[in-house]
């Protein structure tokens, strides 16, 4: 007997209120529909009456986590189309401030997906070790969100040389930790086996999906815009890409935890080779044209295309956010999953948006009861509750060594 | 500049379908196809070139919808804009959505904010616009205007005609 359960459509937390129709048979889903955009807010049109200078700040407001991920993007875009070539500064600042980012946002994707299946202190830690680097954006742009860095043409504020060694002392604290964290994670025998193979999505199935980011990189497509179209200064620092095969969610943890470390290399070398300018070029007038921005969010590729008629605001500005691409492949991953995994693999592409408001049961039609976000939620740890019965006593996975 | 391998690929296989082809740097390259051929070019893209699909811009023009197909070739990075133009007042084009999964939410938005019909897709139900929101009126087209009340669908036609003949003048 077939029955539909949806998972959503609004949560007071979250900005991007979404609709999942999961139908399932008995525990196992077979089918999955997506709905989206109760909360439209219209950037794209609003952008078409907006000076490129306003659609800066405009965008900057997509998202609250990525929030310079949009702005880099935008910036890449107007530059590509007015051909403007930004000060060597403002490049390494671009890349410190991309970089430290992607270790807030895959922090808070680690704790989420720690309380998702009910390792608290999981998530309580790795919110604690999140705070230092909100505090460091404090310190660099005055803001913990949100930062305003970018300019089209370079940046807005400097990090200043005062400013250089509490960055340091910041990132070079907070690498044994993520060591630490990620040697007590995989090393668990419960998080192994609540993670692993779930939520399976096949290098086929990525590229059929046109995942990106950390999504498509844990299924062993081998694409990283800071490498393949190098903006800022990714091309003038020692990193690598982080890639897994199995493309479950053992895999996306293990992409975050690692690319946090990558980050903080990026970061370190970038400070150290920051030569001394200008930061920022004058802008010509915007020419007649069209220019393709992209960039790497901590979620995977950010596209911004804009078309100028030549005034002073863009005739079209279209924007393709890493979520919309890496959403739909849930057709895929959830097929033949179970009720309770639902959570964790929403959460293994972190979209934006965490957790679910509400869920109604509905049997033949009729709604039998509802589920709120904490009757998925206790669904999920009482799984976890099962196998950490199952494997007391166990040593480790030692999946690190 | 020289030209890049997959342009040289498709003008090969596709001669007479090509319009124009305009290379704006070493990384960005803008190809104009005729609307019919789109399909068959995607197809060729994704399975013989290995191309990643990333999003479809669609806009409002004088010369009816711009659709911009974009593509990356992530090894050689660049990124290959394939465009074409549906003729209004009914833009009708071939939907991409059986050769790539991915392409099927962007199809049931482009169709939902500029109105555009595309031929054999899977599922094209309403995706951005609320259940209520009228019949015939695209939030994304030029003569859509912002503020309640909206125009009317016979209101928007004559001030489409209305905007295309100021500019012929």
């Amino acid at each position: 007997m077939r029955t539909t359960i949806p998972i959503g459509p609004y949560h007071p937390l979250l900005e991007e209120p979404e609709l999942f129709r999961v139908v399932v048979e008995g525990e196992r889903i077979v089918d999955i529909d997506w709905r989206t955009s109760w909360n439209h807010r219209g950037i794209e049109k609003i952008a078409e009456s907006k000076t490129y200078e306003q659609a800066l700040f405009l965008v900057e407001r997509i998202c609250g986590i990525c929030s310079t991920s949009h702005p880099i993007a935008f910036c890449n875009a107007v530059e590509d189309l007015a051909d403007i070539e930004i000060p060597d500064r403002a490049k390494y600042i671009r890349t410190i401030v991309a970089e430290l980012e992607r270790i807030h946002s895959h922090l808070l994707w680690l704790g989420l997906a720690g309380h998702y299946i009910g390792y608290h202190t999981v998530w309580m830690w790795a919110w604690r070790y999140r705070e230092p680097i909100c505090e460091l954006f404090e310190i660099i742009s005055g803001n913990r969100q949100s930062y305003a860095m970018m300019k089209i043409g370079g940046v807005r504020q400097d990090i200043k040389e005062e400013t250089i060694p509490i960055i340091m002392k910041t990132i070079n604290e907070l690498e044994p930790k993520i060591h630490m964290f990620a040697d007590a994670i995989l090393d668990d025998p419960v998080m192994l086996a609540r993670l692993r193979n779930v939520g399976k999505l096949s290098k086929e199935d990525a590229i059929n999906w046109c995942t990106v980011g950390p999504v498509a990189r844990s299924a062993g497509v081998d694409i990283d815009i800071r490498r393949d179209y190098p903006y800022a200064s990714y091309d003038r620092v020692e990193w690598k890409v982080i890639t897994q095969v199995d493309g479950d969610v053992l895999a996306v943890a293990v992409v975050r935890l690692l690319e946090i470390l990558e980050s903080i290399k990026i970061i370190r070398q970038c400070l150290e080779k920051m030569p001394p300018g200008p930061l920022q070029v004058e802008v010509p007038e915007i020419p007649v044209g069209e220019g393709i921005g992209v960039e790497e969010a901590p979620r995977g590729e950010c596209f911004h295309y804009v078309q100028s008629d030549g005034t002073n605001c863009p005739y079209r500005l279209k924007i393709r956010a890493p979520s919309y691409v890496n959403i739909p492949c849930f057709r895929s991953r959830f097929i033949g999953e179970r009720i309770s995994d639902i959570l964790l693999i929403l959460a293994s592409v972190d979209p934006c948006y965490c957790c679910t408001n509400r869920t109604i049961k509905i049997d033949n039609g009729k709604v039998k009861s509802t589920m709120t976000d904490k009757d998925l939620l206790e669904l999920s740890w009482k799984e976890t509750e099962q196998l950490r019965e199952h494997y007391k006593g166990y040593p480790g996975g030692g999946l690190l060594e | 500049m020289v030209e890049l391998t997959p342009i040289k690929k498709i003008k090969e296989n596709f001669p007479d379908k090509i319009e124009e082809t305009w290379q704006k740097s070493s990384r960005r390259t803008y190809v104009t196809v005729k609307k019919d051929a789109v399909k068959d070019i995607v197809s060729y893209l994704m399975k013989n070139l290995g191309a990643r699909f990333i999003i479809i811009t669609a806009l409002d023009t004088r010369k009816g919808i711009e659709m911009l197909y974009h593509f990356s070739f992530d090894q050689r990075g660049c990124i290959l804009s394939i465009r074409t133009f549906v003729p209004m007042p009914l833009p009708e084009i071939e939907s991409i959505a059986q050769i790539i999964s991915g392409a099927e939410y962007i199809e049931r938005e482009i169709h939902d904010l500029l109105g555009v019909n595309f031929k054999n897709h899977p599922n094209l139900k309403r995706f951005i616009l609320a259940d209520d929101w009228p019949e015939g009126l695209y939030p994304l087209r030029r003569e859509h205007k912002c503020q309640f009340p909206y125009r009317t669908v016979e209101e928007q036609n004559l001030f489409r005609q209305e905007i295309l003949k100021k500019e012929e003048q």
